[in-house]
């Protein structure tokens, strides 16, 4: 898993109000190269949750990128262009965890993918099954 | 179609590690399904400015319809249920990021970060109870809800899909519509049986020209070779439904129908082939209150 997705990603639990980001815990950090291009990672930039990615980023190994929010300037760079293509694209969470940053669950990493099933009482319908069985 | 697979076991029992392989190496899906996705992204309509964007891929498996995305240069996400098919995506090194997820759950993605999204061959897998606490309609509603949100405003969704019936469709479409998209139902080769293939196309945001449903592939073509084995298929004769959530309120002025309106559609249910009652100065007049 790259850093894009984690920062797309946010905890999907029910109750939970601000699932984002999800803490990672790094045990294995890979690094696949990925043809560059520009154009993308300029797209991409106002989608982006800078903090997120600049703290995950660290977490994993990689502390170049600025940690305020660059301005939009930064994108005539081509060394930043680098930098945030490298956190963005080529930094691979291999093994590890995702966690919820309001419930402390842990969504493991095996082999990039993470397991993001939620069990039936962590559930966001309304009235499922955890409606009925928890029903005095 | 008795063999329909979301009547044998849930997708995570039947797509294990022996389904998983028997799928990706059969030279015969992997032709159909990188077709079905170079439609699903032709429908899509991606701006044509040589802009990778960030696509969704629903129910990935193995990556077959994820490799089309790449192909076109786009980056993507996958999703997919059956931890087999993923590790065969990751076996065959696809370029997307995978994640084991199950879409009936909504999908847990911040909102309006995403450019597109497509699926193939899956979503029909939502109308089924599989566990005793599956609720298929509430299924549907946490993922179309959870879709729309994640996507940018005026982003496409392009489903491909296999309903079982068209109570289904409908099903599924109705979910659509309630989560806020707009769009309908693209029927290729609606006259043949082997090359009829079904695209939910659905846009985010409000109705404009951009939501409009696109036209279908081989309308025309009235009788195909493979006609005799049309037995089993109903007599499609709408190809395409086009909707809008608002649709209602955008036609109803506050004095009710107008004429030109009742005869606008008139014609248009006679040019569906429907029995209509002939024009007259009657046509769309306010009834007295005791008719
Ligand atoms: C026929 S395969 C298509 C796979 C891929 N899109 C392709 O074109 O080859 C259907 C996929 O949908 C997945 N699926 C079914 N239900 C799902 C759900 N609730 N959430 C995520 N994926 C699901 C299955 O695991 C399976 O991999």
């Amino acid at each position: 898993m790259r850093l894009l997705t984690h920062n797309m990603l946010s905890s999907n639990i029910k109750g939970v109000i601000n699932g984002f980001p999800l803490r990672i815990e790094a045990e294995k950090v890979v690094i696949k190269e990925v043809d560059f291009n520009p154009d993308f990672i300029k797209n991409m930039f106002s989608k982006i949750d800078w903090k997120a990615l600049a703290d995950a980023s660290k977490i994993m190994g990689y502390a170049e990128l600025p940690e305020e929010v660059p301005d939009h300037s930064v994108l005539d760079s081509d060394e930043f262009l680098q930098k945030f293509h490298h956190a963005l694209l080529q930094l691979h969470l291999e093994e590890g965890a995702l966690v919820c940053p309001e419930t402390g669950r842990r969504f493991p990493v095996n082999k990039g993918i993470p397991n993001m099933l939620l069990h039936e009482d962590e559930m966001n319908l309304d009235a499922t099954c955890t409606s009925s069985a928890s029903n005095p | 179609m008795s063999s329909r697979p979301e009547l044998q076991a849930p997708p995570e029992i039947f797509y294990d590690d022996v389904e998983a392989r028997k799928y990706t190496s059969s030279s015969r899906i992997v032709g159909i399904q990188a077709e079905l996705s170079e439609r699903a992204l032709e429908l899509l309509a991606l701006p044509d400015d040589g802009i990778p964007r960030l696509l969704l891929d629903i129910g990935c498996g193995s990556g077959l319809s994820g490799e089309t995305i790449s192909e076109d240069g786009h980056q993507w996400i996958g999703l997919d249920i059956s931890r087999s098919m993923l590790d065969v995506a990751l076996e065959r090194e696809t370029e997307g990021d995978l994640i084991l997820g199950d879409m009936g759950q909504g999908l847990g993605l911040r909102p309006g970060v995403i450019d597109g999204a497509i699926s193939i061959s899956a979503v029909q897998w939502l109308c089924n109870a599989d566990k005793s606490c599956h609720e298929p309609r509430l299924r549907l509603k946490a993922f179309f809800g959870s879709l729309y949100r994640c996507l940018g405003r005026g982003a496409r969704a392009v489903f491909q899909l296999y309903p079982e019936n068209n109570a289904q469709r409908e099903l599924i479409l109705s979910f659509a519509m309630r989560a806020g998209f707009a769009g309908g139902v693209v029927i290729d080769y609606p006259h043949s049986s082997k090359k009829r293939k079904e695209y939910l196309v659905l846009t985010c945001g409000p109705p404009s020209m951009s939501t409009m449903t696109p036209s279908a592939k081989g309308e025309d073509e009235n009788s195909c070779s493979d006609e005799e084995s049309s037995g089993d298929e109903e007599n499609q004769t709408v190809c395409i439904s086009d909707r809008h959530r608002s649709r209602k309120k955008q036609k109803v002025t506050k004095k009710g129908k107008t004429r030109s309106w009742v005869l606008q559609k008139k014609e248009k249910m006679r040019s569906k082939g429907n029995v209509v009652p002939p024009d007259t100065k009657y046509t769309a007049r306010k009834r007295k209150a005791r008719f």
